[in-house]
């Protein structure tokens, strides 16, 4: 189970524009790496994540080999209702982790 | 059922999916030497992200730092002018490079509710090189802004075990 | 990153380069010393600042899922004996390495968390470098963040730190060059793209941008030997100990920033 790391703030104002920075541990391999037997690391990244705010897409992102490894992935919401935040990473080798985050909206 | 952000628009422009990235791919598992991306596969990217329409300079801040301490994790911010209103805003941002073996970094696609057109991530640069950030507008249009890269590498590296 | 052979080469033609050594080391003046974290650029500062950003704090939070975990036939977890409040361990990995009575030589914080597993969970320790152990130690420093290290004044320690200090003063390997050299002499100067800093372990285990990894001070010293083309010592050699020892003294009052993000 790889660890994630959400900041966000817990409550917000209606309307009021929010910071999202979220951190996942993973070791994003590029796929170009010569390991010291001279053979290429085989390639393992996250190739997608998202973010939803009470089941609508509010951020996606697709990732390359050339996002550093523990992706960091800032972004801005509105915070328009109180509800859920559905974070999704999913990448090479069936890799896949979901976590939630709640937010109160006054 | 969620709602995609993406129109079938915007879902061509998010390249890092489709055959051009998957082609790229294929070409870098063969030795490294045959890899090296060149500053025509960053023009070639750009060029599939805007297709027809112009690309124009500006709107678009790319802050990075212009020395690098070590090239596997460079900080990185975009930011795009935009009211980011249902008539006006920045549909998607993408990122690319002129030296990495790859030339795609990141896209993302983000619509009116971001509030901010702003995104910051940590990348990788292979070598001191230009990264080029693309915004796409509600409107069809595309900005963009550009940074040059000074990348240093680490004096006392590791045996890889 | 590939560059790792030109780096080698590199750095053995930019040392032929440096001017002639004084004959012996000074040891940095107690007003000149500092930390780390001072000679790297702004941006790599932030990413250890927010805690939101940097890659360490998600090993400290493992750390903290392992110190509730019930270890050994009795189950019992770091928790059991030493507790779980906001204050518990506060000022414990500062006092690092330290003197084991018992043994009557020093460990460091990842020796004294398996003395502890094998001792007192009945369980097996755990390899060094391993995700568990880096994982524990960063928890257990982490509650020592901001506060001075405070190595032991006492003479058994000190004899054992004067071991370390001999070992940092030594010329080692190929290039004939003491740590002294480069971390006493020549800090603030460049070593190719890279400033040389003082080498005070403050912030260890640290989240190298070099490793994309959180490692240990061990990982660390052998890095260094390697790249001073020396040959590194086992893992469970006393001469680590005593090296992170006297690295630890020499540190003595610099505050502890783990998880330290470094270059």
């Amino acid at each position: 189970m790889a660890r994630v790391m959400i900041n966000l703030p817990p409550r917000a104002k209606r309307g009021e524009v929010v910071a999202v920075k979220t951190l996942i541990s993973h070791p994003m391999e590029s796929g170009f790496r010569v390991g010291t037997n001279g053979a290429l690391i085989p390639r393992d990244i996250i190739t997608l994540f998202t973010c939803t705010y009470n089941g609508e897409e509010v951020f996606r992102a697709e990732l390359s080999p050339a996002i550093a490894a523990n992706p960091f992935i800032a972004f801005f919401t509105t915070a328009t209702e109180s509800g859920t935040m559905v974070f999704r990473w999913t990448g090479d080798n069936g890799f896949s982790t979901t976590e939630t985050a709640a937010i109160t909206v006054e | 059922m969620v709602d995609s952000l993406l129109s079938t628009a915007t879902r061509r422009c998010l390249l890092i999916r489709t055959a051009g990235f998957a082609a790229g791919v294929a070409v870098s598992s063969a030795p490294l030497r045959a890899a090296r991306a060149t500053p025509q596969a960053m023009q070639e990217a750009i060029r599939r992200i805007v297709g027809e329409a112009g690309l124009q300079h500006g709107k678009v801040t790319l802050d990075v730092p212009p020395l690098v301490e070590n090239g596997n994790t460079v900080p990185l911010t975009v930011s795009v002018e935009s009211p980011m209103s249902e008539a006006d805003h920045v549909k998607a941002i993408h990122i690319v490079n002129e030296k990495n073996p790859q030339p795609f970094v990141i896209s993302t696609a983000i619509g009116p509710r971001a509030g901010r057109a702003s995104l910051s991530t940590r990348i990788k640069l292979a070598d001191s090189q230009e990264v080029v950030a693309v915004a796409e507008m509600s409107d069809g249009s595309f900005w963009s802004g550009s940074a040059d890269v000074v990348v240093t590498i680490a004096a006392c590296v590791e045996d890889l075990r | 990153m590939t560059g790792f052979p030109r780096a080698r080469r590199g750095l053995a033609a930019a040392l032929l380069c440096l001017t002639p050594m004084a004959a012996f080391a000074a040891d940095i003046p107690e007003a000149q010393r500092r930390s780390g974290y001072e000679f790297m650029a702004p941006e790599t500062r932030a990413i250890e600042d927010d805690d939101a950003a940097n890659p360490g704090m998600l090993t400290v939070l493992d750390g903290d899922a392992l110190w509730n975990r019930g270890e050994g036939p009795a189950g019992k977890s770091c928790a059991s004996c030493h507790g779980d409040g906001p204050t518990s361990m506060t000022g414990v990995a500062a006092r690092y390495p330290a003197v084991d009575a018992a043994l009557g030589a020093p460990v460091d914080l990842e020796e004294r968390i398996n003395l502890c597993r094998t001792e007192h969970q009945e369980t097996t320790p755990l390899p060094f470098e391993s995700k568990d152990l880096v994982a524990l130690t960063a928890f257990l420093a982490h509650r020592s963040k901001g506060r001075p290290i405070d190595i032991a004044e006492d003479p058994q320690t000190r004899r054992f730190a004067s071991a370390g200090k001999a070992i940092f003063e030594r010329r080692q390997g190929q290039l004939n060059l003491s740590c002294a050299q480069c971390h006493d002499d020549n800090w603030g100067e460049r070593l190719g793209g890279a400033m040389i800093p003082q080498a005070h372990p403050t912030g260890y285990p640290l989240y190298r941008l070099e490793w994309q990894s959180i490692g240990s001070l061990r990982r660390r010293l052998r890095n260094c030997l390697a790249g001073m083309r020396a040959e590194p010592y086992p893992d469970d050699a006393p001469e680590i100990v005593d090296l992170e020892l006297y690295l630890a003294w020499r540190a003595r009052g610099l505050l502890i920033d783990t998880p330290a993000v470094r270059p």
